[in-house]
């Protein structure tokens, strides 16, 4: 088994240079702006997390990332150059065959039991032979840490197990970009922490731009090396420490711990023992 | 309302309505383009034939059945009033193998496993499966589209012919097990009154245009639900209605066409 | 997908009991079959072919061996019917052709009945003796007529 990898927030590597890059986004849905003149960048090679509040914007910049959505106005670019936003179907598809994506719920077939699903791609655009398919599935499988699944189906696995095989198939093809929605979402506590050092470990070995959404403070202090949070229609983004530290009273909010509330006062003493005092 | 406010109305409804109907046209083309294409997914053309035709059985044998004994026992009563109830045979063949075969299956294949399709493609929508599909540079026409469309195109004339043979059967039982009429009759004006190009081919042909209009409108009616619970039986709901009344009317026009 | 062998018992055996159907229906009761070898196509003029339609089966002895190909006008504006028989029949030429009605109101029908001639119809031939349709109003306008004349013979007029 691996080394734990660490435990304490995140220092940041220094941001390498700009894989994908996001210009004056505007994107407006069901009368709400939800962008507005968004601009960002990703760094190469980095695990990028994109922060904000539950409605933020956060999964349909990941999904114009993904060329699944296009703004109504703006760029994104790849490598300073080829301009997502205006791409032929052809050269979407093209693009996407560098990229994996995680969903949150997995997305996974669900007529299919797990090898079908992660075998997909391969069989799909690739002339592998059968051995060699089972070896790559074998590969990936061992990667995020998954035994013995091969027949089972989508429906019969457990929140953390789902978010594993989404990311076994996001994997096989070796992307250079990873994108992953919102990974830690309906996870309890030791499965979020096992989710986390996965996509670190991912991150390590095989070294793609990772850009994820998550409104977990705590997975986002303890991944990021770049930190982009959405506010307003727009983005702030630099390094985590410095960002949850800095000037911005919005973001400094958003990573602060919470205060107590009356409901920490009623379980401390459900704790301690006293009997439930009813309002008067 | 404003009369005014009415007629604006009434054209944005006709606007809206065009637009779709357009959207839908672009969509059939695309579903054709993709199962002509290279690889042919037979795999899963027959996993959406079992779905679609083999779990219709059931429901279409039956309801033939019942079909054929309800016009055995009506026109039973009828030609005896005028003496024809030799005729039985041909009244009940010719009226399931042109009409009600194909148009009565459609209906209920449109309920069945029309309204099951769209529900499991606008699943598929609700839960990012076709959005996977996008994402790993599958063509979600391709792969889930094209298939279920064509299992409704091959299925709908083979169970719209299930239907006449057993709507024959039960208007035999009715007609010449229960009131006595003249099997041998019974079989020979059938014969007798049925041509194949005519009434066979006729129906044929009504039962393979059904299975178009319901595979693409069950479809695309799937593929365009709105991402929500509400949006997956509304896709649901919505191609019962619509392939039903364009079964009707589509039935219409191929009896007048074909008559000439 | 799922290997399923029965999944794929239960639809290959739908779509082998769905053309059964079709070819049950489409030959035995249709009658699609009817395609005899080599078709001998024979003619027969009529003075009136009534309610005659193509396709109309022709029998003899009530056993169909054929059915009409074509009805057009021939010369002298009368009908002339084209038959297309059965080609491993030898029909002696002095066969004859009638157009019966199935039943009193039923569809209009050719029936031949075989002469004793040595001599076989060959592609092409006419028929020499026809018998033309009987038409319901002409019969009941004859019999109303006869029985004009039948009481007007009793009032004592002469005719």
């Amino acid at each position: 088994m691996e080394s734990e990898p660490q435990h304490a927030p995140h220092e940041g590597s220094a941001p390498g240079p700009t894989h994908i890059e996001a210009r004056g986004l505007f994107y407006t849905r069901g009368g709400r702006a939800i962008f507005r003149g968004l601009s960002c960048s990703f760094p190469r090679g980095r695990i990028s997390v994109v922060a904000a509040a539950s409605g933020g914007g956060k999964t349909t910049l990941l999904r114009m990332i993904a060329c699944l959505i296009r703004p109504d106005r703006g760029e994104i670019l790849v490598d300073g150059a080829s301009e997502l936003t205006g791409m032929s179907d052809a050269d979407v598809r093209a693009f996407r065959r560098r990229v994996g994506m995680l969903f949150q719920f997995g997305a996974l077939l669900d007529t299919m039991t797990l090898y079908e699903n992660v075998a997909l791609p391969l069989r799909e655009h690739s002339r592998l032979s059968e051995e060699e398919i089972q070896r790559e599935v074998r590969r990936v499988f061992d990667a995020v840490g998954l035994e013995d699944v091969d027949e089972l189906l989508p429906g019969e696995l457990s929140g953390g197990m789902v978010k594993r095989a989404g990311l076994a198939r996001a994997l096989i093809e070796r992307p250079d970009i990873l994108l992953c929605d919102e990974p830690f979402s309906g996870l309890d506590p030791p499965t979020v922490r096992r989710v986390e050092d996965l996509l670190l470990r991912v991150n390590e070995r095989v070294g793609a731009t990772m850009i994820i959404t998550s409104h977990h403070t705590q997975s986002t202090l303890r991944l990021a090396d770049h930190l982009v949070m959405l506010l307003d229609g727009e983005a702030v983004e630099g390094r985590p420490l410095e960002l949850v530290r800095g000037s911005d009273a919005r973001v400094v909010e958003f990573f602060r711990e919470p205060e107590r509330s009356e409901g920490d006062e009623r379980a401390r003493g459900r704790v301690a023992g006293e009997p439930r005092v009813t309002p008067r | 309302m404003t009369p005014f406010g009415a007629v604006s109305a009434l054209g944005g409804w006709t606007v809206g309505a065009v637009r779709d109907l357009g959207r839908f046209s672009v969509f059939s083309a695309s579903v054709a383009d993709a199962g002509r294409r290279p690889p042919l997914r037979l795999r899963r053309l027959v996993a959406e034939v079992y779905d679609t035709g083999v779990l219709s059985l059931l429901i279409v044998c039956v309801s033939g059945f019942a079909v054929g004994m309800v016009l055995g026992l009506q026109g039973h009563n009828t030609l005896a009033r005028f003496g024809a109830d030799q005729q039985l045979g041909a009244v009940v063949g010719l009226a399931l193998i042109r009409e009600l075969g194909p148009v009565l299956t459609s209906l209920l294949v449109a309920g069945r496993a029309g309204s099951a399709m769209a529900a499991e493609i606008a699943t598929m929508v609700v839960t990012e499966q076709l959005d996977g599909l996008r994402m790993m540079s599958v063509d979600p026409l391709d792969f889930v589209v094209a298939p279920k469309a064509f299992a409704m195109i091959l299925s709908m004339p083979l169970l719209s012919t299930l239907f006449v043979l057993f709507g024959i059967l039960g208007g035999y039982v009715i007609g010449v097990v229960v009131l006595g009429g003249d099997g041998g009759a019974y079989m020979s004006t059938l014969e007798d009154a049925v041509e194949f190009s005519e009434d066979v081919l006729g129906g044929l042909i009504k039962g393979g245009v059904f299975g178009v209009l319901v595979g693409l409108i069950a479809t695309y009616r799937g593929f365009t639900a709105t991402p929500t619970s509400a949006g997956v039986s509304s896709a649901a709901t919505s191609t019962v209605v619509i392939a039903s009344v364009s079964t009707l009317i589509v039935d219409y026009f191929i009896t007048a066409l074909w008559g000439t | 997908m799922r290997e399923e062998p029965r999944r794929d018992f239960w639809v290959g055996s739908f779509v082998l009991l769905g053309l059964v159907g079709i070819a049950y229906l489409s030959f035995s009761i249709g009658g699609v079959s009817y395609r005899g070898p080599g078709g001998l196509q024979l003619v027969a003029s009529f003075d009136e072919v009534g309610s005659l339609k193509n396709r109309a089966k022709v029998v003899i002895g009530g056993v169909k061996i054929g059915q009409v190909k074509a009805i057009q006008l021939g010369d002298n504006f009368r009908p002339r019917v084209v038959l297309d028989i059965d080609g491993r029949l030898a029909l002696p030429s002095d066969t004859s052709a009638s157009i019966l009605t199935a039943g009193v109101l039923g569809d209009q029908y050719i029936a031949l009945e075989p002469g004793g001639d040595s001599e076989v119809l060959k592609g092409g031939d006419s028929i020499q003796f026809t018998q033309s349709a009987v038409i319901l109003e002409r019969l009941i306008g004859k019999l109303v007529k006869n029985l004009g004349s039948g009481d007007s013979k009793k009032s004592g007029d002469s005719k």
